[in-house]
């Protein structure tokens, strides 16, 4: 080999060597900077037990068909079925060795707001990681506070089963680089109090989006069809418009809204079904004011 | 002439077989009996949120639609009446049938206890809501599929 052959190789080497850094680089966990967890004080308890029932950690965290106080076991288990294969939500109980009582609250608050695990690995966005990341340092802090007061839990879910390529973690870095943002999902009147609480509440916590807005191929949400209804993922049917545009609740009034939210019963008197049962029994435990400044919120919405 | 009357009378006649028959539809007879029930939570709900005044013969009318509506309920749904005419029937009804008709039966009981003891007041009328639409929300969380 000539030596300018020789040069060509060794220059190609570094070339594919430093582009493999550079997507290695883009594509790794990226959890926030220590500081950014400290000094954030004693959690208010009353308000991580406010932003539990807002966040709908249970829905998916509790074990299958639990009821009243079991909603409070987060022992993990319960299947999530999606198009990408079965999710199997993780013991989140204060469980020192088979739930995260060992965690600390920065290894907690990357996990909820940059799907980052305890080992710095990538956390599927099945755990709604890109809502959450909308949630203030203050609330993770509180709410982790109140986590710490439930029950524990010994039980250890399985493994999720998914098939290749989505089993490969690395790849989940990609999706962040795509689809993970903080920024507002849809423009309101933030300088109304309502309208902002309601937006924190909805992108945020309440991860609405993640079941009613629909996603593309790679499990991005489609842009301009935020909340505008989207197939059931768990199987047949769909999960309705929640924008003024819909079909099914455009007509609702806020203080409807607000009601269906509270009650579980439509304006119509019909009642609330599917997935969404377990989520109107978590709203039903927020302050009137968080269900109406939803409700406020979603009025607010251009339609789709 | 004759001849002409007589298909008129017969498309006619077929007309009003085919409504007959949509209606008899075990979907539409369903769709029919859950919004009686839901007509009879509306006018619970009226008194429970205070639109209306407590009136003991309308609590006791209401309950009484409900409790012998969902005895009925679970009977309309025979095998070939799984999709069709809008239905939001989940084919989980079909493979589950003893829970779904369980879970009827509950609504039906529920209601017949606060039949037995009719709630005196706007909050018991309130409180009975809350345990009915529970009821109704565990049977629609399994078994109800929207479509939109």
């Amino acid at each position: 080999m000539g030596r300018r052959a020789r040069r060509l190789v060794s220059g190609l080497i570094i070339l594919a060597l430093a582009g493999g850094g550079v997507l290695w680089w883009l594509a790794k966990p990226k959890p926030w900077d220590a500081a950014h967890w400290e000094g954030v004080g004693e959690p208010d308890l009353a308000n991580g037990e406010r932003v539990f029932w807002a966040g709908g950690c249970t829905s998916c965290h509790a074990a299958t068909g639990a009821q009243d106080d079991a909603r409070l076991v987060l022992s993990g288990g319960r299947p999530l079925k999606s198009p990408f294969g079965t999710f199997f939500p993780p013991n989140v109980s204060p469980d020192e060795t088979a739930g995260i009582g060992g965690w600390t609250l920065a290894e907690f608050g990357n996990a909820m707001t940059r799907g980052v695990g305890k080992n710095g690995e990538h956390l599927y966005p099945s755990f709604p990681y890109g809502s959450y990341a909308r949630m203030s340092v203050e609330d993770v802090n509180d709410l982790w506070g109140f986590m710490q007061t439930l029950p524990k839990s010994a039980n250890v879910a399985p493994p999720h089963d998914l098939p290749f390529p989505f089993n490969v973690r690395l790849a989940l870095g990609g999706w962040k680089l795509l689809y993970l943002t903080d920024a507002p999902r849809a423009e309101v009147n933030t300088a109304d109090a309502k309208l902002a609480h309601g937006q924190y509440l909805v992108e945020g916590p309440g991860h609405c989006g993640e079941c009613h807005t629909p996603r593309n191929a790679l499990g991005g949400f489609e842009k301009d069809r935020w909340l505008a209804g989207a197939p059931n993922p768990e199987g047949e049917g769909r999960i309705p418009d929640i924008t003024p545009g819909s079909k099914s609740i455009g007509s609702w009034s806020a203080s409807d809204i607000a009601s269906y939210l509270e009650t579980g019963f439509t304006p119509e008197f019909d009642t609330v079904s599917g997935s969404m049962v377990d989520v109107q029994k978590n709203m039903a435990k927020l302050p009137a004011s968080d269900r109406e400044a939803i409700a406020a919120y979603l009025k607010a919405l251009p339609p789709s | 002439m004759k001849i002409r009357a007589f298909m008129f009378a017969a498309v006619l006649a077929g007309l009003g077989v085919t409504a007959v028959t949509a209606a008899d539809e075990p979907q539409a007879v369903r769709q029919q009996l859950m919004k009686k029930v839901g007509q009879a939570a509306g006018a619970l709900s009226g008194i429970a949120k205070g639109e209306k005044p407590y009136d003991q013969e309308i609590v006791k009318a209401s309950l009484t639609t409900i409790s012998e509506t969902v005895k009925i309920f679970p009977t309309h749904f025979p095998a070939g009446s799984e999709t069709g005419m809008e239905t939001e029937a989940s084919p989980k009804i079909w493979q589950n049938m003893d829970d779904f008709k369980a879970k009827a039966a509950k609504l039906g009981s529920d209601a017949e206890k606060f039949l037995a003891e009719l709630p005196a007041d706007q909050a018991g009328v309130g409180a009975a809501l809350g345990i009915l639409g529970k009821d109704c929300g565990s049977c629609h969380e399994s078994y109800r599929l929207k479509k939109e």
